[in-house]
């Protein structure tokens, strides 16, 4: 049936050049008064309907048959394109956005981690430091004691000489004045006296 | 100037003559008949090949295809919204026939079938049968009521049954006399204008070939206007159309 439409139209863009011709073979010929189109007792114009109406109705019957569905798949076919197409870029858009996600999630869980080993590396190096300073703070605690330590114990000996240099000198000053020594007299005296001045 | 018998010949270029001679004669074929069948063609070829390659991104004669259906299809839904689907190839087939026919009659040497009467009565008269036929089918009896609007009081009805039935009947007339009376006058105001030109042209020498150049350039200024008449016409015709359509599908 195709081919029939195309050899119809073929035939009918042949009448083209015939046409010229019948125009050039009749110049106008010279018509009875009035309108020709308003002479319907012309044969010719009621022929001209008949065939207008065989025309028509294989025109129509081409269109509602033929070339209109044809245009219409071919219109179908292009939205179906281009809604096919907006659906695949959405999906890759889906696609490009879970993996931003997923990006950024990798990111801030990097992040996390990082910031932890920080947190452990810096709690560590504070402990450690802490644990040297406890360290150097105890060593230096023992030192000032033992320090402290012997300035008691040397002082200890001073306090003890002092009794000895007191008790003698105290002696001595009481034999030249007196002219005789009560040594015991003078030990009991220093000792109250030291005990008086709280260094016994 | 009609010395010498040269009355000014506007209306014989609308006779009716047979085409391709004893052949055109014997089945009574006129060059009428002809251009028909060319733009019968035209509008095949347009429409079948043009689409036939079914690009996605359209050449020119596709895109020509596809916008004339889109135009027609923009036309007939918006008039007569979704059921007009059914009747879009009639509508189409109506109005690409009027354009061509406009159209190819302009071409030099070309005839303008639409300038006859007896065809664009036939159309409008098939647009008629069409509506009318397609109301009944749709609507029954009850069709009937489309020629006494609802709510109009009774006592008018002598007067709005009888106005309706008028304007109900002469939608085939005044569909077709549109067109015909377009065609007609365009065409005969260029060869009025052409005839002026060979006249004004061989009366005076020089002078006259002068003079020759303003209704030569009235003729430039209407073929471009009848470009325009050529596809409004055919607009209209298939607008008023749909619009009866409408009211076939929908009543009011």
């Amino acid at each position: 049936m195709k081919k029939t439409i195309r050899i119809a139209t073929l035939l009918s863009l042949a009448t083209l050049p015939a046409m010229a011709q019948v125009a050039s073979e009749h110049p106008g010929a010279t018509s009875s008064a009035g309108m020709p189109q308003l002479d319907f007792g012309n044969p010719w114009t009621i022929a001209q309907v008949v065939w207008m109406l065989i025309i028509f109705g294989a025109l129509y019957y081409v269109m509602a048959r033929y070339a209109l569905p044809q245009v219409e798949s071919v219109l179908e076919a292009r939205r179906a394109r281009i809604e096919g197409d907006l659906e695949s870029a959405q999906a890759a858009k889906q696609r490009a956005d879970a993996a931003m996600a997923e990006h950024q999630a990798a990111t801030a869980k990097a992040r996390t981690e990082a910031q932890a080993a920080v947190g452990a590396a810096t709690q560590k190096a504070q402990a450690e430091a802490a644990a040297r300073a406890e360290a150097l703070n105890a060593k230096l605690a023992s030192q000032i004691e033992a320090a402290e330590r012997q300035i008691a114990s040397a002082r200890d000996n001073a306090m003890g000489a002092l009794r000895q240099v007191a008790t003698d000198t105290a002696d001595a000053l009481v034999t030249r004045l007196i002219g005789r020594s009560d040594s015991a007299a003078v030990a009991a005296a220093v000792e109250r006296e030291l005990a008086a001045r709280g260094r016994a | 100037m009609a010395a010498e018998g040269k009355a000014i010949d506007a209306l014989s270029q609308f006779e009716l003559v047979p085409f391709m001679g004893a052949l055109g004669e014997s089945v009574r074929f006129s060059q009428s008949n002809a251009h028909m069948l060319l733009a019968f063609g035209l509008i095949t070829a347009l429409m079948m090949w043009g689409t036939a390659k079914r690009s996605i991104v359209p050449g020119r004669l596709q895109a020509l295809a596809e916008s004339g259906y889109e135009f027609v299809h923009g036309i007939v839904t918006g008039q007569v919204g979704d059921q007009g689907k059914r009747y879009f190839p009639f509508v189409f087939s109506i109005f690409m026939f009027v354009l061509f026919g406009n159209m190819i009659g302009l071409l030099p040497y070309a005839f303008t079938f639409t300038s006859h009467i007896a065809v664009t009565f036939a159309l409008a008269a098939l647009v008629f049968v069409v509506v009318t036929v397609v109301a009944l089918a749709i609507h029954g009896t009850h069709f009937f009521s489309y020629f006494f609007p609802e709510g109009a009081p009774k006592a008018l009805a002598p007067l709005i049954i009888p106005i309706e039935i008028i304007s109900y009947l002469s939608r085939p007339i005044s569909l077709s006399v549109r067109l015909f009376a377009n065609m007609v006058a365009g065409h005969v105001m260029l060869k009025v204008f052409a005839t002026f030109v060979v006249m004004i042209g061989s009366a005076a020498g020089v002078l006259g070939l002068i003079g020759a150049v303003l209704p030569m350039a009235m003729n430039v200024a209407l073929v471009g206007f009848e470009i325009l008449v050529a596809f409004l016409q055919a607009y209209v015709f298939a607008i008023l159309t749909s619009i009866y359509l409408h009211d076939a599908v929908h009543l009011h």
